[in-house]
């Protein structure tokens, strides 16, 4: 009977609007996210084999001098309570200060996000506009010249190293025809003309109407953000074209050739409608691993971005900024899986 | 679809034709260095202990007395005109230049000495410890220097020889700062260190344009500077981690400079034409070690054996041409007191004797632990190879920096392959490394790579390191560092191999780069572009 009352007080509590509910869950549903990950990404780093005071104060150090590190990064109290008072900060917005530049993780992350940012967006646009029309013609002259190419271009893209094909990419394009920028943002004698106001030096460019400024910073993000493309490209057509091939032969298709409908608005309005949502995962997940930043491109084109800066803190047991990182890229999931459910919505009325 | 394939062509070749024109000298006024800077942890002369730090420090702060661009194996006068020193009460006096400003276009003082010298004993940095070895603490440093006026008197605790102590007042954490200027950017009584991680505050030929970390590290002139306005208005340190997009900047004009590429990528500018290749001897040697905590590395014949199965000349002449030389000795070649004799050559049948009549049984199985870069892992790779031939074999361990660097303080390593570049460039620095370990213990710590190594120098060693030290006589005290080179090389379980060499690509048209034997030596200020 207790239960019973019990239950019943829990549905009155419970009748609350349904968007409420929904948020309440969504919240804390990615709170325990974000609170996993920084979990384990913390013990990751607590059990490397790196000392991290010695990324700090060097290996000459004297021994007063790195026991005063030693206790500044509070290592001599136990793993848990170090990740509480790490929780405690983040949850002030204080995600500490870099040990490897002695700079708030804020600080670089607003630096190095933005990088990343236009460079991702830019390879993304670059894999999605050429990629899915490779896709779905692909799909719908399956076994012609075209479909062949794309096959080719798909598996160069995903067994070529990054690396090698960037190096390429420079010497041809950089270095023999000059048609590029070499490494770096934007030319040395660009840097730091336009005022900072997103990070992205495309967007602050165009802001401040300086376009030597826009049209040098193309030249330099331009060869990057293809091979980044390029990747994504190989992927996203190759799921295009699976995707549309299981649509082309449904009953449906058929049924709209029969009645006459050009191959135009077979392929686009009927079977490509129904591959959107599909779609809508695979560029998602393409893009999301591109804002994790890629660390070989990051390397070779000197692209101050998040990939190489997680990386390289990671490997210096900089835990502050690997768990700054850990953040964003965990955020950048779960906004991406927020942005695809709410498209799902728009294009499929079912998941509404 | 024809029209869409049309305007995919159409704005792909706009695209190209938009952004053809690139093509662009760099200015006379100007040198760009393409270089990997992002070893910086921090540029305050009081905590900066890295090799990129260290030529920013060089750049934008001076000493009392340094080794100046103009010959960098010379300690000459710096921001003092004069010094006298006695021996007797321990004591050194300086006179300062009374026509330096600092940046700010404040005067220099002697006060700023004083302060300079206290803000980095009571801020307790990495490289702290090189100024703490003349007995200075932040209790005693107001007493142990002081001012009036254009007068700086220092005083010190210990036997030293007088070049010793005017070798650390020439090191990178005895840079004088704009006290003004630093204290009054001071936040929490961090003695304005977070401030000065993003200005400069000396009086340098060089002041700080903009650095922002693993991107940037630009550097304006200094037209006041006591020694003359440099001829580059800015120096741009554009950071590139890769050596063949460095190589590619500079071959298109991009880069007046490019400072880390491989033997390979070197060999590559062979052909090209505007662009030359110069060379540097470096003060690091890089050597292999046996942990004494090792059982079967502790035989003194393992050791001596180790010294005949390297592959000097070849590994020198091979894989690291240009990069490296042979030197089997703790003080590097090019510097007064170095022991340039190469005893030691690849002699596996002579090893294995060795051995042999030592009766150490083969083969000996011991892991070498080794920074996974490039060269070095082809470094232990030849290593390998070789040693094999004399009955021990190596199993390489790589790892990152940080790696490497906890398990060797932890003295958890079996061998490791390793560098050592000296901190000040007087022969103690290496001298203490190599020769000396004041206790064994575990919880004795001390850098050295004795100490590391878990090896107790034989009693007359650690004596003479301490006399050489403390000796007075210049010429006497280098034939104690001979000597105590030759006793290393019979007796420490150390294989001395090579003296690291630098190689500076740059366009044809730089000329006056100075690049001493550590980064604190290498100086923009003469660069001139014909």
């Amino acid at each position: 009977m207790a239960l019973t009352e019990g239950s019943g007080k829990g549905r009155e509590r419970a009748s609350l609007p349904p968007w409420i509910k929904t948020t309440a869950l969504t919240i804390g549903s990615i709170a325990m996210t974000m609170l996993g990950l920084l979990f384990v990404t913390f013990i990751i780093g607590r059990v490397m084999p790196i000392d991290p005071v010695l990324a700090i104060v060097g290996e000459r150090a004297s021994q007063s001098t790195y026991d005063a590190v030693f206790l500044e990064l509070g290592l001599d109290k136990p793993l848990v309570v170090q990740f509480g008072y790490y929780i405690w900060d983040v949850l002030h917005l204080d995600f500490g200060t870099s040990l490897l530049n002695a700079r708030p993780v804020s600080e670089d992350i607003a630096r190095v996000f933005p990088a990343t940012l236009e460079l991702a967006t830019l390879g993304i646009v670059i894999g999605i506009v050429i990629g899915v029309p490779l896709g779905v013609i692909a799909a719908a002259r399956k076994g012609s010249w075209i479909d062949q190419v794309a096959r080719v271009l798909a598996l160069v893209g995903y067994s070529m190293p990054i690396f090698w094909l960037g190096l390429m990419g420079l010497l041809i394009f950089y270095g023999i025809l000059g048609w590029v920028g070499g490494p770096g943002r934007v030319g040395i004698f660009y840097v730091d003309v336009v005022p900072s106001v997103t990070g992205m030096i495309l967007v602050d460019a165009a802001l401040d109407g300086n376009w030597d400024v826009f049209k040098n910073a193309f030249s330099h993000i331009i060869l990057p953000a293809s091979l980044l493309g390029y990747f994504s490209l190989a992927y996203i057509s190759r799921m295009t074209r699976s995707f549309m091939l299981e649509q082309l032969s449904a009953e449906y298709i058929t049924t709209a050739r029969v009645k006459g409908m050009s191959e135009w608005d077979v392929i686009w309005k009927h079977a490509f409608k129904n591959i959107r949502v599909q779609l809508i995962t695979v560029i998602a997940l393409s893009y999301a691993n591109l804002l994790e930043g890629s660390v070989l491109t990051e390397i070779i084109f000197s692209w101050p971005g998040i990939g190489s800066y997680i990386t390289t803190a990671l490997l210096s047991a900089d835990m502050n900024a690997v768990l700054g990182g850990t953040v964003v890229v965990g955020l950048i999931f779960i906004l991406l899986n927020i942005l695809s459910d709410l498209l799902y919505k728009v294009f499929d009325p079912r998941a509404k | 679809m024809y029209q869409f394939k049309n305007s995919l062509l159409a704005a792909a070749t706009a695209s190209l034709i938009a952004v053809m024109p690139l093509y662009a000298q760099t200015p006379n006024n100007m040198l760009v260095v393409a270089q990997n800077i992002d070893d910086i942890v921090t540029i305050d002369p009081a905590s900066a202990y890295e090799f990129s730090s260290g030529e920013y420090v060089a750049n934008t702060y001076d000493t009392l007395v340094r080794y100046d661009a103009l010959d960098t194996t010379v300690l000459a006068p710096a921001l003092a005109t004069d010094w006298e020193v006695d021996a007797a009460a321990k004591t050194v006096t300086f006179t300062l230049r009374d026509d330096v400003t600092f940046h700010s276009g404040n005067p220099l003082r002697g006060e700023d000495v004083v302060g300079s010298w206290t803000r980095v004993v009571s801020l307790d940095k990495a490289p702290a410890f090189i100024l703490t070895q003349l007995g200075w603490t932040p209790e005693n440093i107001e007493d142990m220097v002081t001012a009036d006026g254009n007068t700086v008197t220092v005083k010190y605790e210990g036997d030293f020889a007088p070049s010793f102590v005017l070798n650390v007042l020439a090191a990178r954490p005895a840079s004088i700062v704009d006290m003004a200027t630093v204290m009054a950017n001071e936040v929490d009584g961090d003695m304005g260190h977070a401030w000065m991680n993003r200005n400069s505050a000396g009086t340098g030929p060089f002041s700080l344009g903009t650095y922002r970390p693993a991107d940037i590290l630009s550097l304006d002139a200094n037209a006041d500077y006591y020694q003359g306005a440099p001829a580059m208005e800015r120096v741009v340190i554009q950071h590139n981690p890769e050596g063949a997009t460095q190589r590619l900047q500079l071959e298109a004009g991009d880069v007046d400079m490019a400072k880390n590429l491989d033997p390979g990528q070197i060999a590559g500018l062979a052909d090209v034409d505007g662009v030359r290749v110069e060379t540097y001897p470096q003060a690091a040697v890089h050597w292999v070690s046996f942990n004494q905590k090792t059982e079967s590395l502790t035989d003194p014949a393992v050791w001596e054996a180790a010294r005949y199965l390297v592959d000097y000349e070849g590994m020198a002449d091979g894989m690291l041409k240009g990069q490296m030389k042979v030197h089997q000795a703790f003080w590097p070649d090019g510097f007064p007191g170095a022991l340039t004799e190469t005893p030691f050559g690849f002699d596996p049948e002579k090893a294995k004797q060795i051995l042999a009549d030592a009766g150490v049984e083969t083969p000996i199985n011991v892991t070498m632990d080794v920074i996974s870069a490039p060269t070095f892992v082809e470094m232990a790779q030849a290593l390998q190879a070789s040693f094999a031939q004399g009955g021990i074999n190596l199993e390489i361990v790589p790892g990152t920096g940080a790696q490497v660097i906890t398990k060797y303080r932890a003295r958890t390593h079996e061998a490791m392959m390793l560098y050592w570049g000296p901190d000040f460039m007087d022969p103690h620095s290496n001298a203490k490394a190599f020769a000396f370990n004041a206790d064994n213990s575990d919880d004795k710590y001390a850098s050295t790579t004795t100490w590391r190594n878990a090896w107790m120098p034989p009693a007359e060693m650690n004596e003479k390191t301490m006399a050489a030290l403390a000796e007075q006589d210049a010429d006497k005290r280098l034939t104690m560092y001979l000597e105590l080179q030759q006793e290393t090389q019979a007796e420490a379980p150390f294989v001395i191999m090579f003296q690291a060499i630098k190689q500076v690509a740059m366009r044809d048209n730089v000329q006056g780069f100075v690049n001493g034997a550590t980064s604190d030596y290498v100086f923009y200020r003469l660069v001139e572009k014909e």
